[in-house]
């Protein structure tokens, strides 16, 4: 199948990010039929340039923002190579990498606030990073002792939810129920939630509907979509024919187009966006054009699907590259400063490692236990068989649950 | 005491429940203006708000799941599913995340989500309109079902679906709407996942509920005139299911004839057959009979007649046990 006819930027990928790096001239409109301005703020060179409507949100940024943001993108792909290591070695049993996303993912979770709160899809280990989550706990559910593996009341940061774009309606649900809060209690401070999804779940029938109720309602919800431009093994193209940002016109909320990797103007779109949302003014639409560069998941084989000159065309946009490239040059970061996130990163890393081994399996009958919040009568019948049923195997050597 | 049908039970249970809990809301298609197809919210916008009783887009699995975000907010919302053959949409939002989030979260997080699906034929209507799907709800942990045949049952049901801690789905037998029953509205129900012997027998037992209990007690009554003594069961609870009181019935007059309008094959019928033949087998003086609905597509609205369970056939099924 041809698909040429389809592409969304066909020169883009190509040729490199669009020379406009002033963003959209009013935020609250994406032009036209024509594709939206892709928001950009580091050139690939690290020039940075505070201009367009978003460019106050990236001022704000000082010395240490910016450091920081580096040493998080810096410690989650160190935690991503860690993670497949450990997969490789047997100790997961599936990875999702999220390598080459970690622009958009730092970018967006550090413009977070306490208050916010996220519905993360599986592979957001960055926005994780950024709400404080014990990253160790990611790899409960990928080490087949959990479902879960955290408390998201804890951090604000749901758990990972395997069904595409179920998650999505959650968020918006949840951002109503934010909004009520403070129709109760006008002290809350104002609140949103942002729903992360990646440009194959767009296809899912929940994103429309969770943007049909979230328009209906003002919930203060940003819908943010990584477009990686690979679900699975298929191209955005075959998801969409418009850029997917200009679907929030057919919603009527703002839809932005930003460099997902770029982290400075994900952080400064997306500070705009919650501050939209947290306002009342309602939804949001964030589509943050980046490239897994790495596979699906631990099962994927890229090779299948794409090419490998695709591939190193987007190394040369690698975020972390892009923002040493102008902690250097502005004299923000030395190699002191990176010697030393390497050596933290080698920490973790070892940390990391020890915690996973260490983490023991649940009992079999723990499995019960959670199922009904409430006491249930064939839960406990089970639970009682079951229990009859080890105990005739007291007398053998081998381990039960 | 009152006298009310089962529409005006729900009504008025639901706004005992809006009354109770400033954090519930109703969530549903038409619900507002309107009072819904069956007009069981009728007058609630008006009291309550459009807050608390929101019209919602058209969208099943959109109304789920931000129920579910709602209810992860610490709201309780009791969202509304036209009709049964129209749950579909949202049966992902049901089954992979409403019954799971407790789990997963290894009850970290709950989502007391109601919902309430009108159901069952014998209303003359068209496709989708008539369907029995609470089985395929009942296979799915974490998910409680209830379904009242009564107006008392009804007005006590949704009410302690509301404050139940796992979500809950109600299915309002649809046909019963305008039943008119006596409601207590001072002392509840009881256990709402406990079945109720409602016709004591010594010959055999009939297991049915919600739209099927009428039928099951004129059946009872029926077989009164041949001399055979029924008793009549109404279990109430679809998930869980008291078997333990279904058995003691069955220990005690040996036969039982188990009836749902859903179709038979995979259904809640064969689910009692199994657990009663596993509990109570040397009780059993003939095989358990299922009287149910066919391995069909719910049938036109001019035939549906031949497809319901009605009494007929529960007294053939009655003769076929009691001659085995």
């Amino acid at each position: 199948m041809d698909l040429k006819h389809l592409a969304v930027r066909p020169e883009a990928t190509a040729s490199g990010l669009p020379e406009n790096g002033a963003g959209n001239a009013d935020p609250g409109m994406v032009g036209g039929e024509a594709d939206p301005a892709m928001v950009q703020m580091l050139s690939p060179e690290g020039e940075l340039l505070l201009h367009g409507p978003y460019g106050a949100y990236a001022a704000e940024l000082d010395a240490e923002d910016l450091r920081g943001m580096y040493r998080d993108m810096y410690t989650i792909r160190r935690f991503d190579q860690e993670a497949t290591a450990l997969q490789r070695q047997g100790e997961l049993v599936m990875w999702v990498p999220m390598t080459g996303q970690e622009g958009a993912q730092i970018g967006s979770g550090s413009a977070l606030q306490q208050q916010d709160y996220v519905f993360p899809t599986y592979r957001e280990h960055g926005v994780a990073l950024t709400r404080g989550l014990e990253l160790s706990s990611l790899l409960r559910r990928f080490r087949g002792v959990s479902h879960g593996g955290w408390d998201p009341s804890e951090t604000n940061f749901h758990l990972y939810t395997l069904v595409l774009a179920a998650q999505v309606p959650h968020a918006v649900g949840y951002a109503m129920g934010m909004a009520r809060d403070r129709k109760i209690d006008p002290q809350l401070p104002e609140a949103a939630t942002v729903a992360y999804f990646g440009d194959g779940a767009s296809s899912e029938g929940d994103v429309h509907e969770s943007m049909v109720f979230a328009a209906s309602y003002d919930a203060p919800v940003v819908f943010f979509c990584q477009n990686n431009h690979w679900a699975i093994s298929v191209p955005t193209e075959v998801q969409s024919r418009i850029p997917l940002a200009n679907r929030a016109k057919g919603y009527g909320f703002p839809g932005i187009r930003v460099d997902g990797n770029d982290a400075v103007a994900v952080r400064a779109v997306t500070s705009w966006a919650l501050e939209h949302a947290r306002s009342g003014k309602g939804p949001v639409l964030i589509e943050a054009f980046t490239y897994r560069m790495s596979a699906h998941t631990t099962a994927d084989d890229p090779t299948k699907y794409r090419l490998s000159a695709d591939e190193e065309a987007w190394i040369s946009r690698d975020p972390l590259i892009r923002l040493e490239k102008h902690l250097r040059a502005a004299g923000l970061a030395d190699d002191e400063f990176f010697e030393a996130l390497a050596a933290e990163g080698q920490a973790m890393a070892e940390k990391l490692r020890a915690d996973v081994l260490a983490m023991s399996s649940p009992g079999f009958t723990d499995a019960f236990t959670d199922v009904y919040a409430e006491a249930h009568p064939l839960i406990q019948e089970e639970l009682e068989f079951h229990r009859r049923y080890e105990a005739g195997f007291a007398d053998s050597q081998e381990p039960t649950a | 005491m009152s006298t009310m049908t089962m529409a005006k039970a729900i009504n008025a249970g639901l706004r005992a429940g809006l009354e109770q809990n400033p954090k519930s809301l109703l969530m549903g298609e038409d619900i507002g203006d309107l009072g819904g197809v069956y007009r069981v919210t009728e007058g609630l916008k008006a009291d309550f708000g459009a807050d608390r009783v929101m019209d919602t887009p058209l969208a099943e699995s959109g109304i789920i799941g931000t129920a579910i975000g709602l209810a992860l907010r610490g709201y309780r919302p009791v969202c509304e599913i036209q009709f049964d053959g129209f749950v579909f949409p949202g049966f992902n939002q049901i089954t992979t995340q409403l019954a799971k989030m407790h789990s997963r979260s290894e009850g970290a997080l709950s989502a007391p989500v109601v919902i309430r699906i009108p159901y069952g034929g014998g209303i003359g209507s068209i496709e989708h309109h008539s369907e029995s799907p609470e089985a395929l709800f009942a296979h799915t942990a974490g998910l409680r079902i209830l379904t009242p045949s009564s107006p008392q049952d009804a007005y006590w049901m949704i009410q302690q679906a509301m404050t139940c801690l796992d979500p809950v789905i109600l299915f309002e037998p649809k046909r019963r709407y305008w039943l008119k029953g006596d409601v207590d509205t001072e002392n509840p129900s009881g256990d709402p996942f406990a079945a109720h012997v409602l016709r004591e027998g010594t010959d055999a037992t009939i297991v049915a509920y919600g739209p099927l209990v009428p039928v099951a007690l004129a059946a009872a009554k029926a077989a009164e005139e041949d001399g055979r003594s029924i008793e009549v069961v109404d279990l109430r609870s679809i998930s869980p299911i008291d078997f333990d009181t279904v058995t003691d019935s069955v220990r005690k007059t040996g036969r039982l004839i188990v009836t749902h309008e859903a179709p038979t094959f995979g259904g809640i019928g064969g689910e009692i057959a199994a657990r009663v033949t596993e509990r109570a087998f040397l009780s059993l003086e003939a095989p358990v009979i299922r009287v149910g609905g066919f391995h069909m597509p719910y049938p036109v609205a001019k035939v549906e007649e031949h497809y319901l369970p009605d009494i007929d056939k529960l007294m053939d099924a009655l003769d076929r046990s009691f001659a085995y």
